[in-house]
């Protein structure tokens, strides 16, 4: 039997790291046993008892933004999942501490209450702030590059693609948005926790910024489009928004007006990180993943004279 | 029997248990003591036991899909389905 070399050498330090700063964190437990959430990506994230310790991305937008986003987190604790503590630095890794919130389940999501926290977020009054601007959706840009440059879907996507407009491709300034509000930036089902008095909180303030409103209902509004979900879900996070006076609900005639090109961008990015994740799993694309090509294709269909 | 307007030969029908006189010839109604009561209950039952309208569904852009083409996949609610799961649910 041939020795292998021990690959856990460098991860279970950081591991031991993180939880001891778990244990020893406010809130924390010094006997509580880690439970990993989440180590994709470059990420870790452990809970230790009742908190959470995460170790951010290698070179992911650590230092001064970070610290305001958290800041940001820790002056809206009614709408963000406060942090415990500053960042912090170990080893190579920027870390942060949060409190432990109950995950959305996949049975009955709170789509209401989702979308009154978005607009709740969307009204803050900012300029006491001093979060970066949110400028344009780069992980779209960043899915379709990684795509194989053979494939009918892929082909469907990068056509798709090719027909935003530049800014948002990152091929040109991205234009001042027109009601700059506070957004998410990144806000999907993921990003709701429960805490122990049973309210919601959103989490993960990294892509936290000052930007077009809009984008923070990219994501369901590209699934309610591409008909992965249902009318009735897209319905009620809409409705939820409104009540709350969600700045980017403008009279039914006008909604699309502002979410189309988030809409198409956001089915765009995730046909891409569809196509690429059955590509590596060699397997075949299932039901959903192939509403979401169809949906490039539809939006490439009918797209008109080519936007600016 | 015979139509008080037009002396036309009135001929009775059976309109879910209402008796009706028609004349045949000026086509008048003609309803006993009762009948237009009868009628109206039915029509109140009627409009309360037809479908409350669908409630509007939402707007969508032009390349929106035919809603509801992917629900209910094989019977499992569409939220558990792994791919399903992925896309609201990360990044």
């Amino acid at each position: 039997m041939r020795m292998l070399p021990d690959m856990s050498d460098a991860p279970s330090a950081l591991d031991a790291e993180l939880v001891a700063i778990g244990r020893a964190a406010p809130g924390g437990d010094p006997d509580a046993e880690p439970v990993t959430l989440y180590d994709r990506h470059g990420v870790l994230v452990l809970r230790v008892g009742g908190v959470v310790v995460k170790a951010h991305q290698a070179g992911r937008d650590t230092g001064p933004p970070l610290a305001a986003r958290m800041a940001a987190a820790a002056a809206l604790p009614e709408l963000l999942l406060p942090p415990v503590g500053p960042p912090r630095r170990v080893r190579d890794r920027v870390v942060t501490v949060w409190p432990y919130g109950e995950p959305v389940g996949p049975e009955d999501p709170p789509w209401e209450e989702g979308g009154r926290l978005l607009a709740r977020l969307h009204l803050t009054d900012h300029r006491r702030l001093t979060v970066p601007r949110w400028e344009r959706p780069v992980r779209a840009a960043r899915a379709v590059a990684r795509l194989s440059p053979d494939g009918a879907a892929e082909r469907v996507i990068r056509e798709a693609f090719a027909g935003l407009p530049a800014w948002v491709r990152g091929e040109a300034p991205a234009p001042p948005p027109p009601r700059p509000t506070l957004i998410h930036g990144d806000w999907h089902l993921g990003q709701l926790v429960r805490m122990p008095d049973g309210a919601w909180r959103m989490i993960d303030v990294e892509d936290l910024g000052i930007g077009d409103p809009a984008w923070d209902l990219a994501r369901p509004a590209a699934l309610f489009s591409a008909g992965v979900l249902p009318p009735e879900d897209w319905s009620r996070l809409l409705a939820g928004y409104a009540s709350a006076g969600g700045p980017a609900a403008t009279p039914e005639g006008e909604l699309w007006d502002r979410l189309d090109i988030p809409a198409q961008t956001l089915a765009i990015q995730i046909a891409a990180t569809c196509v690429i994740s059955a590509r590596s799993a060699g397997r075949p694309l299932d039901g959903f993943e192939d509403a979401l090509v169809d949906a490039c294709s539809r939006i490439s269909a009918t797209r008109g004279s080519p936007r600016t | 029997m015979q139509c008080p307007k037009c002396r036309g030969a009135m001929r009775t029908y059976d309109r879910n248990g209402v008796h009706i006189e028609q004349c045949e010839m000026c086509r008048g109604i003609f309803l006993d003591y009762g009948e237009l009561e009868a009628l109206t209950r039915m029509q109140q039952q009627y409009m309360q036991a037809a479908p409350p309208p669908p409630p509007a569904a939402p707007a969508a852009p032009a390349w929106g899909a035919a809603p509801q083409v992917h629900h209910h996949h094989h019977g499992t609610p569409y939220y558990r389905h792994r791919s399903v799961f992925h896309m609201l649910f990360s990044t």
